[in-house]
């Protein structure tokens, strides 16, 4: 299927179009994700695609990886007119797509998935499992890219997870690689392997690679051109080298918002939060946090800064009484809290927004009213006796906190699931804030929200941090805990591996101690 | 002593056979829709309609294979009428599986009635029942002789069967497409192969493994039908896919384990136990079982944070 027509000899040419998009428009229920976009891609070219969540990006590659059909318009590969949109049919036709979930089969080996549909096979219908390893084995060696074929890909690091997804495409015989937020999940460290990758096999082997990317510094590092997308529609595609990230920022949001000053005002305080010594297992029953001591003081923000999956999700859980402590205490406002449930927690003065708001923030079916009033039912404003709802009184409480953090999408009545990310996320800031405790436990506050609401939460956090709050962070988003951090602790493997005035410390250094150096070690750490 | 020797003898162990064999059928039907990601509690009533019209076929063809032929088409049948539900118009699998078993009871009972105009059991001499295999040579060796000798034919069928359904799913393309589409569907969807295509095989394997043991059921040892005959080996049979992890070779023995408690009670009758209490132990058994595996995965998890804890 591929055209001989279009393969060029002698190496990168950027003139020729490896795939056209003709004015495609993607109409979802109740919202228009593309509208009206055209472009080329160029053969042999990294192309960045950036937009804020919900611009449409992730769509517009899932219709070209043949997984949606568009309502209108047409796709053209290597030339040819899409006709059929299945991935099976793009795979075909030379695409390959590394979703921002991986497409992984946990408790298969690295080879199960690589070969996966493509299985080599003995008597046409038994499946050679050791060709697929000396398959993968091959793959290793011409790409470089070291994995180990009998591993449980259940059981290896998400970078790794990355480079079988990576592999998976190349055995299919990808030459158009689609990489959607690949560097949301990794470290510095690894962003730089995955880039060198990246720069190896549009060099080496002529392939063409689109990515998807929220991190405009990404896009100046590693694309040749780079297209925006607002609101379903493309603002523009522009050689990388003629932008800059503010050029690049304000074409995303439609105004410049970023990087804006945060006014930070006032001394911190006595210790609200405490803990000593934490040891605390996670699910499988393994050591996740292992001897966690921490500190926060009124009117400070201490941010957490881990890779995920290193113990800070489990940590947050202990702090808020959702999981057992195994071992250690841990105090709130200077009483003693291990062993308490989340509602003793609470009483205590401590709020928490959790890292997960749809599975544990809010209640999807239920009003905005109701998630906004969960937790304040009781009070005497809000009903008689604990009894009976003083309907009107919490109608009007829900329209002004509803007013004053900005929560838009239809009136206060309608069912939560039908807000977008950032307003979902409002709500649970929303009702956490409002309870106005003195210690503040917040994960991932802005995780999967745009830019305008993003910039909303942060400030609402500094204004909480302002008027003495003990603020625990933690986010797998190094500028938001640079930004609103007063002090930085990192996590490895479930301990602290070194702890950081704000200001005092780079992102690249501390990506050094997110990855296992510790205070005062210098030496190469394996895992 | 002579009681117990009553109790434990090879009588015991060809029992045990004899009742395993239609749970163990069913259940390798139930793992591969668990494997496909499909909690499939319908088993009962696919047993149950493949154990009626293997007994209609025999009957009315007067031939064995006519009847099994039949009821293993039956399977078919209820296996695609439960993937449509299920898996198509994606309803709720549990509901679903609960309205098989309730349809199958009463269409049995209504069929039997039009049909043949009885109440309650049909049996008659012109049923044709499955054929027995003697091995010659297993004549003269004590224990095992009696035991794998002259049984019905199924009982050797299903040991392949069990054997080729690990196979199929661990040795060839197949088995992992269908294990992929019940972990993590979206990667079996996006390396180009219908997820929903692979439930389908599934539910429709499960439904052919459960005619198998309705018509073992009915033409095995008995050649009869009577309502409600499946008497929740259906169910039983989901329990031993829990308690072997969807593993055929563990389901297997959690299979057997099943029928030799089973036979254990109907012994233990002949030696005056009363029959209300030594027909509960193969369900009483089946809940410890359940416990079991709950209170073992437990414990395992705080041994080894205990574990990591005194390493410290």
């Amino acid at each position: 299927m591929r055209c001989a027509f279009f393969l060029a000899k002698g190496g990168k040419t950027l003139q020729e179009s490896i795939v056209r998009f003709d004015n495609i428009s993607m109409q979802f229920p109740g919202v228009l994700a593309n509208d009206k976009v055209s472009f080329d891609i160029k053969k042999g070219e990294v192309f960045a695609l950036v937009g804020e969540n919900g611009a449409g990006k992730s769509t517009l590659m899932n219709i070209l990886y043949g997984i949606h059909e568009p309502t209108d318009g047409a796709v053209y590969i290597n030339g040819h007119k899409v006709e059929k949109f299945s991935p099976k049919e793009a795979i075909a036709m030379g695409v390959g797509m590394v979703h921002q979930h991986f497409m992984l089969v946990p408790s298969f080996t690295v080879a199960q998935n690589i070969v996966m549909s493509k299985e080599p096979r003995r008597m046409g219908i038994f499946y050679d499992l050791k060709e697929a390893n000396r398959e993968t084995e091959r793959l290793v060696r011409e790409y470089g890219l070291e994995v180990e074929p009998e591993a449980k890909v259940g059981e290896i690091s998400v970078g790794l997870q990355q480079r079988v997804e990576i592999l998976k495409t190349l055995y299919r015989g990808a030459d158009i690689l689609i990489l959607d937020e690949p560097t949301a999940v990794l470290t510095p460290q690894e962003t730089e392997e995955l880039f060198a990758v990246i720069r190896r096999i549009v060099k080496e082997k002529q392939m063409t690679v689109i990515i998807i990317t929220h991190k405009l510094y990404e896009v100046m590092n590693i694309s040749d051109r780079v297209g925006v997308m607002r609101r379903g529609e493309l603002v523009g595609v522009e050689e990388t080298k003629n932008v800059d990230e503010r050029i690049l920022a304000s074409m995303m949001v439609g105004r410049e918002v970023l990087f804006d000053h945060i006014e930070k005002t006032g001394e911190p305080g006595e210790v609200k939060i405490k803990a000593d010594n934490l040891y605390v297992t996670d699910n499988r029953g393994l050591l996740a946090v292992s001897g966690v001591s921490l500190e926060v003081k009124a009117g400070e923000v201490l941010g957490i800064a881990a890779i995920e999956g290193n113990g800070q999700s489990e940590l947050i859980e202990a702090l808020t009484g959702i999981r057992p402590v195994q071992r250690g205490s841990f105090y709130i406002c200077g009483a003693k809290a291990d062993g308490m449930n989340p509602g003793q927690i609470r009483k205590l003065g401590a709020a928490h927004i959790p890292e997960d708001r749809v599975a544990t923030g809010v209640s999807l079916k239920s009003t905005i009213t109701e998630n906004l009033i969960v937790g304040k039912e009781k009070l005497p404003a809000f009903s008689k006796y604990k009894l009976h709802l003083k309907q009107s009184s919490i109608a009007r409480y829900a329209r002004e906190v509803a007013e004053k953090f900005d929560i838009r999408g239809g009136g206060v009545d309608i069912k939560t699931e039908d807000l977008s990310g950032g307003n979902m996320q409002k709500v649970v800031v929303a009702r956490e804030f409002s309870f106005d405790t003195p210690v503040l436990i917040v994960a991932q506050p802005t995780r999967g929200v745009d830019i305008g609401a993003i910039e909303f939460i942060h400030k609402q956090i500094i204004d909480k941090r302002n008027q003495g709050c003990a603020i625990l962070l933690v986010s797998a988003d190094l500028d938001e805990i640079f930004r609103l951090s007063d002090r930085i602790i990192t996590m490895f493997e479930g301990r602290v591996t070194g702890e950081f005035k704000s200001g005092e410390i780079d992102k690249m250094e501390i990506s050094y101690y997110m990855t296992g150096h510790r205070d005062g070690e210098g030496g190469e750490n394996d895992k | 002593m002579s009681q117990l020797s009553e109790v434990f003898n090879i009588g015991l162990l060809q029992n045990t056979l004899r009742t395993a064999t239609p749970v163990i059928l069913a259940a390798m039907g139930g793992l591969l829709t668990e494997q496909a990601g499909i909690m499939n509690i319908g088993m009962d009533g696919m047993i149950l309609v493949g154990a009626f019209v293997a007994v209609a076929f025999s009957y009315l063809c007067a031939s064995a294979a006519m009847g099994v032929l039949m009821a293993v088409l039956s399977g078919i049948l209820i296996g695609i009428f439960f993937a449509v539900f299920v898996v198509k118009l994606r309803s709720d699998e549990f509901i679903i599986g609960m309205a098989l078993n309730t349809f199958a009871a009463g269409l049995t009972v209504y069929l039997l009635r039009s049909i043949f105009g009885v109440k309650g059991t049909f049996s008659d001499a012109a049923i044709v029942s499955l054929p027995t295999v003697h091995i010659g040579f297993l004549e003269n060796i004590p224990v095992l002789g009696p035991l794998l000798n002259d049984n019905s034919i199924f009982v050797y069928i299903t040991w392949l069967l069990v054997f080729l359904t690990w196979l199929f799913l661990y040795r060839t393309p197949y088995g992992f497409w269908l294990r992929a589409s019940g972990e993590h569907p979206e990667s079996l969807e996006t390396a180009g192969i219908s997820a929903h295509k692979m439930k389908f095989i599934a539910s429709i394997l499960c439904g052919i493994f459960c005619g198998f043991a309705g018509a073992h059921l009915s033409l095995g040892y008995l050649t009869m039908f009577s309502e409600g005959m499946s008497n929740s080996r259906g169910f039983i049979a989901f329990a031993c896919v829990i308690f072997g992890m969807a593993n055929p070779p563990k389901v297997f023995l959690a299979a057997l384990l099943f029928g030799f408690l089973q036979a254990l009670g109907l012994r233990l009758q002949s030696v005056g136990v009363p029959a209300d209490i030594t027909s509960t132990i193969p369900y009483l058994a089946t809940v410890l079982m359940l416990i079991y595996i709950v209170v073992s995965t437990d414990r395992k998890k705080k041994n080894k944070a205990k574990k990591q804890l005194e390493r410290i």
